[in-house]
């Protein structure tokens, strides 16, 4: 991203509707205009200053209906990292039963995020 | 052969069916039945591993599974019935349901009511009519996301996505999560399909191409996927003749639109939306077949599972109703009608009386995108009796009115209703 | 394998007349092999064409293609009845559209009394309605052919071979003929990918490949399959129907684009007629399909692109084989024949429409030139004319399911949601005497995944299904051939995210 770019259009993913936000920066401020809701505000300062996104994947699992078990983020995840996340959880597996909400790995990359299991297997 | 009695027998466990069976439980249908034909519930929320689940009733942001758990174990705790891995050949018009299953052999299930929630399918590349050989490689996305989500195997390593649907989108980033090369999505038309957001998270944060206004002109390879032709299209689909490129890859998903599945609707002679390809529904989401109700994506096809379980809560709660003989069943009720911008409205049909309990929800679909603020409007065919402003409308994205007791004296005066969506001037 | 690769015959290709052969030399006390190149029989243009057993009124008068399509025709309800494949006769039309083609339909009546076809009268534009509502109401008339059937014709081509292996025909698939060999002028033997077979006596029924074998045999230099290629679309019987059989009027080069109910009910339209140099090449395209839309239109104007389901291409092995007959000027005769230049030799070519419905005679005539050439078959006693068909989950009663599945508890699993196709008869195809060991070779002998979802629901349950049957990885399980399997990897092995 380039960051001298001062005023940009992004679209924000709070929720399904896709307002497409103005953002003008000005040193660490960033003024937010045309959103739909007070969280395209939060979205717009996230993204600029530390953007993350719910991650969703799956780990290997034994002794469950399926080979692999679904888990997700507690919360959102910085977006630099996610490969780094996916990566890491390609070596995690994990022991059938499991409930829904389960953390699976309580501390992901030190960002202090749970990852959590996303169904009962 | 065995015979079953319930009240309610509702078929499908995804979503819709979840909703739909917990909602007649609890408004005081004895015996309720659950039958589903995988081995587990859940429907295709199973597969859907990613996030964008709930943000509507729970105000989270879940994944499938999470979203399908609260509501599998919701059902199991108030006393719904699961009948698993079990699919349904036959149903009658008096209710009487033919299932095989490996436990049971073949079964009859009488039911008082019966709730239709199969959902939708995928479009498949005959009905796009891709031209080209017919190699291993080509599949619906929904077929890939559940071989990568559940079986646990991956089906290519270099993708091509024909269409920029939800499914499509989401899958571009799974499999790039799990290591793929998404070579590009390709969209037929000049606008996305999906959600916007999906658009960001999806394809924009992992630099996958999105090329609009381009199709498949070409599968390549016979035993399996080498290459797919691709070719610019102008307004009218047709193609630009010098735009064709090669792409090398080994798979090619499509993801060019749901149906709903309404095969056993039709075998039971329930009257269906050409449309919607769904039954036409009143707002009790009672089809005209009496004691059958629809809810979800039999009915059309939703962006949101939020809105699916607001359509199975709904068709529980009637079905129930009816099998107490508590459903308004003799009220006037006026037709409505699609007009300018929309493709079409559900329910097609209103019980005007039952405004004064609650208010009614009209569910559309836009035509093409209107990327300027709209005003949609309820009309008799002249006047407008309900109006909402929009600062747009997309086809991706349903657009919804609700009707109020207010609005009675003016609809009881109307022959019919008319839904429609206009430019607005700011 | 068995005589440690000794055979008396050997049929150089598995189609519908390669398997026809084995079935008929079944019966006599002969060993025989049947080599098949693909991994299955019955897969290339057996497997893709317009599934109609003609009455005869086609085939232009004193050629091979008539006397052996007229011969064959009235064979279809004993065949059907011994082999258990779906076969129903309801007759064919050829629809005039228009006053000016009524004058064809009379060409058509005088060429089939001379073929020797019986049962075809005139009916009239009002009848032609009645019996299919959807017709063009230009209708001028039509000839009604009650002796036109139509069937499953991979169907008939496993069934046939079904038979001829439960008499002792040993089948190989995936087995390439390379070249003869030869003791001076006489064939005795033949190699192949996977070694070197003897026999006193090889067939060639090669089908697109039958000018190649003959060449190598040094037989009919001047001889050449040109592939015809065809393309046909599927449409949802649930969304729309033809009743009938529904043939335009011929021009002096096609039988034209057709609109044709089958045997599962669906309706399909096609074929268009395209020489391509490609024997491999069953690609469907624009330009073919808005050619066979506008073909059936011209009969059924309310048919829709919308209604498809599936499409597919087929290969017709057209030949230029002069009619041997005295007289007739005419260059795409069948070859069906005992060459004198070579020994050992049967030699089959340009078997193409009515290839299919010709397969009986043209095995009961190729027993006739044998015994002709000397060869003392003997009867078996105990050869067994009958191929037990296996349950059909989709054609039997509730009732009959209820015993089925108390059997068997696998039929209760119904793993094609479209056409219902169980578990159980899947793995019963997977062990049969030609056992099915791809997903195509499922689907064409049960039907699985043809219907409205075209496999999409089916196609992961029947990779875990195949996988566990034969016990291999999913990984390991294709489409039609080993170079085409469904999946590349675990989700969860290398290769992923960095």
């Amino acid at each position: 991203m380039d960051m001298n770019l001062q005023n940009q259009q992004i679209i924000c993913v709070a929720c399904p509707k896709g307002c497409r936000l103005n953002i003008q920066r000005d040193g660490d401020q960033v003024l937010v205009s045309n959103q739909g809701c007070k969280r395209g505000v939060e979205y717009a300062n996230g993204e600029m200053k530390d953007p993350r996104r719910m991650v969703a994947t799956t780990v290997r699992i034994q002794g469950g209906r399926h080979p692999l078990l679904p888990v997700y983020t507690a919360t959102p995840f910085p977006k630099a990292r996610i490969k780094d996340l996916l990566a890491s959880l390609r070596s995690v597996q994990v022991q059938a039963p499991v409930k829904e909400g389960q953390v699976i790995l309580e501390n992901a990359l030190d960002t202090g995020i749970p990852i959590l299991a996303s169904r009962d297997m | 052969m065995m015979i079953r009695k319930c009240d309610i027998a509702v078929i499908g466990s995804g979503p819709g069916g979840l909703a739909a069976a917990i909602a007649a439980k609890k408004n005081g249908a004895k015996q309720v039945l659950l039958i589903e034909r995988d081995r587990e519930p859940g429907g295709i929320l199973l597969q859907c591993i990613h996030n964008g689940f709930g943000v509507e009733i729970f105000k989270k942001d879940l994944p499938g599974p999470a979203y399908a758990q609260h509501f599998i174990n919701e059902a199991q705790e108030v006393g719904v019935n699961f009948l698993l891995d079990t699919m349904i050949l036959e149903i009658t018009k008096d209710k009487r349901i033919f299932a095989s299953n490996k436990t049971e052999g073949m079964l009859e299930i009488q039911a008082k009511a019966v709730i239709l929630a199969m959902g939708c399918r995928e479009r498949t590349r005959a009905q796009v009519r891709l031209p080209g050989a017919r190699p291993a490689g080509v599949y619906t996305a929904g077929t890939a996301q559940r071989w990568v989500n559940v079986e646990g195997f991956m089906p290519g390593k270099k993708i091509v996505i024909l269409g920029s649907g939800d499914i499509g989108m989401i899958m571009a980033r799974r499999l790039t999560f799990e290591g793929a090369k998404v070579e590009r999505v390709l969209e037929i038309m000049p606008y996305l399909s999906g959600l916007m957001r999906n658009y960001v998270q999806c394809l924009q944060d992992f630099d996958i191409p999105l090329q609009m206004q381009h199709t498949v002109k070409r599968i390549i390879g016979n035993e399996r996927v080498e290459a797919i032709e691709t070719v610019a299209v102008d307004n009218r689909w047709q193609e630009v003749p010098g735009s064709e490129e090669v792409i090398p890859c080994d798979t090619l998903l499509l993801s060019v639109g749901l149906v709903p599945e309404n095969e056993l609707s039709r075998q039971v002679g329930i009257h269906l939306d050409p449309l919607t390809a769904g039954p036409f529904v009143d707002n009790y989401f009672q089809t005209e077949t009496k004691g059958f109700f629809a809810a979800g994506n039999v009915v059309h096809v939703y962006d949101l599972v939020d809105w699916v379980t607001g359509a199975g809560l709904r068709a529980g709660e009637s079905a129930a109703l009816y099998t107490n003989n508590k459903l308004q069943m003799n009220n006037k009720k006026i037709a409505i009608q699609h007009g300018q911008n929309v493709h079409h409205v559900i329910p097609q049909f209103l019980d005007i009386d039952s405004l004064s309990a609650r208010e009614e929800q009209l569910q559309m679909r836009v035509t093409k995108p209107l990327e300027q603020p709209v005003k949609v409007q309820v009309t008799d065919g002249k006047e407008v009796i309900a109006s909402k402003a929009l600062p747009y409308a997309r086809p991706g994205e349903m657009v919804t009115i609700s009707l109020k007791d207010k609005h009675i004296d003016l609809l009881k005066k109307a022959e019919q209703l008319v839904v429609q969506i206009a430019e607005r001037e700011e | 394998m068995n005589k440690n690769g000794n055979y008396d015959v050997i049929i150089i290709g598995g189609g519908v007349i390669g398997c026809m052969l084995a079935r008929y030399l079944s019966r006599y006390t002969l060993d025989i092999l049947l080599i098949e190149k693909e991994s299955d029989i019955g897969s290339v243009t057996s497997a893709a064409n317009t599934a109609i057993v003609h009455p005869g009124y086609d085939a232009i008068s004193g050629s091979l293609k008539a006397k052996l399509n007229v011969a064959a025709n009235p064979m279809w309800d004993n065949l059907a009845g011994e082999l258990q494949f779906a076969f129903q006769r309801h007759g064919d039309y050829v629809v005039a559209i228009g006053e000016d083609e009524l004058a064809r339909l009379d060409m058509l009546l005088q060429r089939g009394k001379q073929n020797g076809v019986p049962g075809m009268q005139i009916v009239s534009a009002d009848v032609m309605r009645s019996r299919e509502p959807n017709i063009n109401p230009a209708v001028s008339g039509a000839i009604w052919a009650t002796s036109g059937g139509i069937c499953d014709p991979f169907g008939v081509t496993i069934a046939a071979a079904e038979n001829a292996v439960l008499n002792g025909v040993t089948i190989l698939r995936e087995t390439v003929f390379e070249d003869f060999i030869w003791n001076e002028k006489r064939i005795v033997g033949i190699k192949t990918n996977r070694g070197i077979f003897t026999c006193r006596r090889a067939i060639n029924a090669a089908g697109l490949f039958a000018d190649a074998i003959m060449h190598k045999a040094g037989v009919r230099p001047d001889f050449k399959i040109t592939p015809r290629k065809g393309e046909y679309f599927v449409l949802d019987r649930t969304d729309f129907t033809v009743n009938n059989v529904l043939f335009p009027v011929p021009s002096d080069i096609s039988k034209g684009i057709l609109v044709t109910t089958t045997v599962h009910g669906n309706t399909i339209i096609g074929p268009n007629a395209q020489n391509i140099e490609d024997k491999e090449n069953k690609e469907n395209t624009k330009s073919g399909m808005d050619e066979v839309f506008e073909g059936a239109k011209k009969l059924v104007p309310n048919i829709n692109p919308r209604h498809v389901i599936a499409v597919f291409a087929g290969l017709r092995a057209g030949g230029n084989a002069a009619c041997q007959t005295p007289g007739i000027g005419y260059s795409h005769d069948f070859i069906v024949e005992i060459p004198t230049e070579v020994q050992g030799l049967v030699n089959l070519g340009g078997i193409e429409s009515p290839g299919l419905t010709a397969a009986p005679a043209i095995a009961q005539y190729v027993v006739e030139l044998l015994k002709d050439a000397g060869e003392k078959l003997q009867e078996k006693k105990n050869w067994n004319p009958v191929r037990p068909a296996r349950p059909q989950f989709r054609h039997l009663t509730h009732e009959e399911c209820d015993a089925l599945i108390k059997k068997d508890a696998r039929y209760g699993r119904v793993v094609c949601r479209c056409e219902n196709v169980t578990e159980g008869e899947i793995v019963a195809e997977i062990h049969s005497p030609i056992p099915a060991l791809t997903y195509d070779a499922i689907k064409r002998r049960t039907w699985l995944g043809t219907g409205r979802c075209q496999g999409g629901f089916d196609m992961p349950r029947v990779t875990e299904i195949l996988a566990r049957e034969l016990g291999v990885s999913q990984l390991e399980i294709s489409k039609k051939n080993g170079a085409s399997k469904f999946l590349c990897r675990p989700t969860k092995e290398d290769g992923g995210a960095q």
